[in-house]
């Protein structure tokens, strides 16, 4: 296996004020290959969104990379210039964000949002630019004539689409898709999953793909991490994690949805119960398997949980 | 369950929405002439895409819509003729409303204390002051939270707390029937289970029925007691909640089905056969009933076939296609797909 697209060692973010210093994101490692999909796990504020914010260098003030690196295709993009940056972005790696369907501009048509893409990226001609934006809506099956709507005058799902066919125009190698479609109901969560399918396939990008939803996940994840309160609790092949789930944690995670089959039993949310405590680095548990041990006086009661 | 009488019935509820502007006569149809009895104490689950009308269903039930046709039977009385303007106080506080977003249903300057107050005092379910403190503190521990927090204000509280101080504030007027609109999706994955076991607590103990509205399929199926799926302002299909979606029948019923991810399934859903339910859903051309002397087919009217009378499953006549004032659905969005992936 040739070197990894993206390598993530030891990566901690840490939230800085002047009272107290929160660690969002704790020693942190993953690699995501060439062409695919790792997805990241966890509820809200475990720390998914900032690992993502971190690998663009997207981190505001009071966000501090304290520590680790990032490496991409072998260079260390935290030793990145604002120039370099620049090139890296959205190039090399663009992102889809959470409310994506929010972040188009709404005086803006379609058709300019796209182009300005090319126009600033690619310098080409604005004529040029608007040709190659008709072709990428092409990509996500929407009629050309959709160029010269505004934002407003599309579905939700359009938009979605929209805006990943934008995350796509410049072919980066690597695509962060933090909740695709979370604010869309499911009929359309499943159109725009097969379509990012379908896409990656054909332009074989990778994808880190961060969601809360595990079903979803496991889905259309090859490798997936859960993430708790900063921390990995466990990593594996998707199907493994989901077949075999070695951490109390992830068992608590997947019981938090509802199954389609299977007998209807009432079940646990991730209450208080499931609360852990400095989790300690992760041991091999099978091939390719990693999860974090459980010390041994964690009463038996939450690991059944 | 038919034995008794039920808490509401809902029979033939139309709801047109003018569309344009002032002078424009354009109308879309947003509830087709729908019936549906919700029993005491039962869960029944509202479920289909956004702009099926679910929600036009449960405002036009909790008297935020004015219905344009149709009748509401709640315990017997009907409602849209002996309060036709606007509903009287006691259908207010025996109809509640919990909302999808818990950031926005709580005024922000007030205690949470205040919530639990106001529909006390309104509907005069208490007097005096220490009987008042007590009605906030049962409240509490109804929704499990501890009573302390009637001293916070809602941004100190999380999402799932909100929606339980939504929740105990529905219960203070003692409903009988409450409508939950999306309750638990906007909650984080962590506190999502936990309202939802709250809410079936509450039906169980208390005899609350409720109509549960979501296009969760996974929740409903946890939830409810009964699921009625809705398509483009009309039912399509309803029964009890593990029969349906064990045997479903509509092609609507299927394609919602076959959008929930399941890791269990092999491989993603077909598209084809995705493409193939869609056009079945906008074009009916066959129905598997056809020859039933006691519900025959027609292409013009809504006819309901029995599936099964014990557990209850019915399912529309696939032969019948809703009007074309019908509103536009996300259905008609991926037709565009359908080329790129070859059928």
């Amino acid at each position: 296996m040739s070197a990894p697209l993206l390598e993530v060692e030891d990566l901690s973010v840490e939230y800085v004020t002047d009272t107290r210093t929160v660690r969002a994101v704790d020693r942190v490692s993953f690699t995501v290959g060439e062409g695919e999909v790792f997805g990241l796990a966890g509820e809200s504020g475990c720390g998914k969104s900032t690992i993502a914010n971190a690998i663009l260098r997207l981190l505001r003030d009071p966000a501090v990379i304290a520590g680790g690196s990032i490496r991409f295709r072998g260079t260390d993009v935290l030793a990145f210039d604002h120039e370099r940056l620049r090139e890296f972005r959205w190039r090399q790696v663009a992102m889809v964000f959470q409310s994506a369907m929010n972040s188009l501009n709404p005086v803006m048509t379609i058709g300019d949002q796209i182009a300005d893409i090319y126009t600033t990226h690619d310098r080409i001609s604005k004529k040029e630019a608007l040709r190659r934006s008709g072709d990428l809506l092409d990509l996500v099956g929407i009629p050309h004539d959709r160029l010269r709507s505004y934002p407003h005058q599309l579905s939700g799902g359009m938009r979605q689409r929209v805006v990943i066919a934008m995350a796509t125009a410049l072919r980066p190698p690597l695509l962060i898709m933090d909740e695709p479609t979370t604010a869309l109901d499911v009929v359309v969560q499943q159109e725009i999953m097969a379509q990012i399918k379908d896409l990656q396939r054909e332009l074989g990008f990778a994808v880190l793909f961060i969601t809360h939803d595990m079903s979803l996940m496991v889905e259309l994840s090859d490798r997936m991490a859960v993430m708790y309160a900063g921390r990995f609790v466990e990593t594996a092949r998707a199907q493994a994690v989901f077949e075999e789930p070695s951490h109390p944690y992830t068992r608590a995670l997947m019981n938090a949805f509802p199954p389609m089959s299977g007998p209807r039993t009432r079940l646990r949310g991730l209450g208080e119960g499931v609360r852990f405590r400095d989790i300690p680095d992760l041991v091999s548990v099978g091939p390719g398997h990693w999860a974090a041990p459980i010390a041994d006086d964690v009463p038996s009661s939450e690991a059944s949980r | 369950m038919s034995a008794q009488t039920p808490v509401m019935s809902i029979r033939g509820l139309e709801k047109t929405f003018p569309i344009g502007g002032m002078l424009s006569r354009g109308r879309v149809r947003a509830l087709g002439g729908v019936d549906l009895d919700i029993a005491p104490g039962e869960i029944v689950a509202l479920v289909g895409e956004s702009g099926s009308g679910k929600s036009t269903l449960a405002r036009c039930l909790a008297r935020l819509e004015q219905p344009s046709g149709g009748s509401l039977l709640f315990e017997g009385r009907d409602i849209l003729r002996q309060e036709p303007r606007r509903a009287s106080r006691s259908y207010r506080s025996a109809v509640q409303m919990i909302f999808q977003d818990p950031f926005g249903s709580l005024n922000p300057v007030h205690r949470v204390g205040h919530f639990l107050e106001r529909p006390l005092r309104l509907h005069d379910a208490v007097s005096g002051r220490a009987e008042l403190e007590n009605a906030k503190r049962r409240l509490m521990e109804k929704v499990d939270l501890p009573a302390e927090l009637l001293d916070r204000y809602p941004h100190e509280l999380s999402g799932g707390q909100r929606q339980r101080i939504a929740i105990a504030r529905a219960l203070a007027v003692n409903p009988r029937l409450i409508l939950a609109d999306e309750p638990t999706s906007m909650l984080d994955v962590s506190v999502r289970i936990g309202v939802l076991n709250l809410m079936r607590t509450l039906c169980e103990q208390q005899g609350i029925s409720m109509l549960y509205i979501t296009h969760d399929l996974a929740s409903a199926r946890y939830l409810a007691d009964r699921i009625v799926v809705m398509f483009a302002g009309e039912f399509v299909e309803g029964g009890e909640a593990m029969t349906l979606l064990a045997h479903p029948q509509h092609p609507y019923t299927r394609l919602l089905i076959s959008a929930v991810p399941d890791p269990r399934r092999r491989g993603a859903f077909d598209p084809r056969e995705r493409a193939q339910l869609r056009r079945e859903v906008l074009k009916p051309v066959s129905c598997p009933f056809e020859g039933r002397s006691d519900t025959p087919c027609s292409r013009d009217a809504a006819v309901f076939h029995t599936v099964s009378e014990s557990p209850e499953h019915w399912v529309r006549c696939g032969l019948y296609a809703p009007p074309s004032d019908a509103p536009g659905t996300a259905l008609e969005l991926p037709d565009t797909i359908e080329g790129a992936t070859p059928a």
